[in-house]
């Protein structure tokens, strides 16, 4: 397997363009830069922002998906994030969620832990894998003008849809959120459900 | 077996589908096991919930993780040997102090036939509550609907990861001749 030529997207412009109509939207984020990433984008009551649970980012979004079947559900992750719950993909095809949609902001790369190689530098298609699976839209991205171009799927079409975005894998500035989980969950629930979040 | 043994033995999964829709269950996720499979066909003839088979465990304690951020309660249905798959996955409930209802049936521990079963099987227990999860369990066919009220109310009302672990004894004996 060849490795992909990097198309040097900028992470926070990605991220940025993929949160900058989320209306209602209620968004679900992978450990690490997604996490960052969507933080640096504008902090937001309706953020899930997962700083572990490494492999769920996805299937969170699906149970989000499930409860709100009204609210557009974004699910933004990592390679690696997405490779360790490879097998939400098929799970979520089956279930077919209209309201869910997911992106992952691809480096190739662990940039958590030392920047190792992931297998989407070595030629694992994650979009291949989640149109295999049945997802409705399954796209790789590697331009800013293509990113433009799908953006309405990503917002509106009827889901499960899925794209995975190729970014560079140069760190972008340290930008951290709220990380105590209790807190954002209250933070979240109290958004989305009002008084019902204490029952 | 008199009539009320067999009765007891043939009706706690229908107990507890009706203790789940008491509770306003409506997300219900599974990896099959042969003593859910009545619950399970319940669930998902039930339209006003989702039964979601996952190809892990761990995707279901990802998946409630999400429906309850979402105001939504579910229930995770799985046998002991998926126990051992879900344990990082539920660092989110100890970190986000989320609710979580799992209802586990056991393998590997009373007349089991598959050697291959009792490792998990023996650690169960000990590995759920190392990750902070609440354990129940029950042994007779006649304490199922209550212990598994007993535990939906524990988990929802104060917001913890519970279990609820289906002893093999309620099961009875897996046949291998056929």
């Amino acid at each position: 397997m060849a490795a992909k030529k990097p198309s040097g997207l900028d992470r926070r412009k990605v991220v940025a363009a993929l949160l900058a109509d989320r209306g209602d939207a209620l968004v679900v984020t992978g450990l690490g830069s997604p996490t960052y990433d969507t933080f640096a984008a504008g902090d937001h009551d309706l953020n899930f922002y997962l700083w572990g649970g490494m492999g769920g980012a996805a299937m969170a979004g699906l149970g989000l998906a499930l409860a709100q079947p009204k609210r557009r559900v974004l699910v933004i992750t990592g390679d690696g994030e997405m490779l360790m719950g490879l097998g939400a993909l098929a799970t979520i095809a089956c279930e077919a969620p209209k309201n869910l949609a997911i992106a992952v902001i691809d480096n190739g790369h662990y940039g958590e832990t030392g920047m190792q190689r992931a297998h989407t530098a070595r030629g694992v298609d994650l979009a291949g894998i989640a149109k295999a699976s049945g997802f409705k839209s399954a796209a790789t991205l590697q331009s800013m003008a293509s990113l433009q171009s799908w953006l309405p799927e990503w917002n509106k079409k009827a889901g499960p849809v899925f794209a995975d975005i190729k970014v560079s894998a140069e760190p972008a500035p340290m930008r951290l959120p709220l990380r105590d989980g209790t807190a954002i969950k209250y933070r979240f629930r109290t958004a989305l459900l009002g008084a019902d979040a204490q029952k | 077996m008199t009539t009320d043994q067999q009765t007891r033995a043939t009706v706690w999964p229908d107990q507890i589908y009706e203790v789940l829709k008491d509770a306003g269950v409506t997300q219900v996720a599974y990896v099959p096991d042969a003593g859910h499979a009545k619950l399970i066909n319940r669930c998902h003839a039930d339209k006003a919930m989702h039964a979601v088979s996952l190809t892990t465990e761990e995707e279901g304690v990802a998946m409630l993780a999400g429906a309850w951020m979402g105001g939504a309660k579910g229930v995770l249905l799985m046998q002991s040997s998926g126990v051992g798959n879900c344990i990082n996955m539920l660092s989110i409930y100890e970190e986000c102090r989320l609710p979580l209802l799992m209802i586990v049936t056991m393998r590997g521990v009373w007349g089991e036939f598959n050697p291959w079963q009792v490792a998990m099987g023996g650690s169960t227990a000990a590995a759920l509550e190392n990750a902070g999860v609440i354990v129940h369990s029950v042994d007779r066919a006649e304490d199922v609907k209550e212990t598994v009220h007993a535990c939906t109310a524990l988990a929802f009302n104060t917001q913890r990861p519970v279990a609820v672990l289906i002893q093999q004894r309620v099961i009875g004996f897996k046949n291998w001749s056929k």
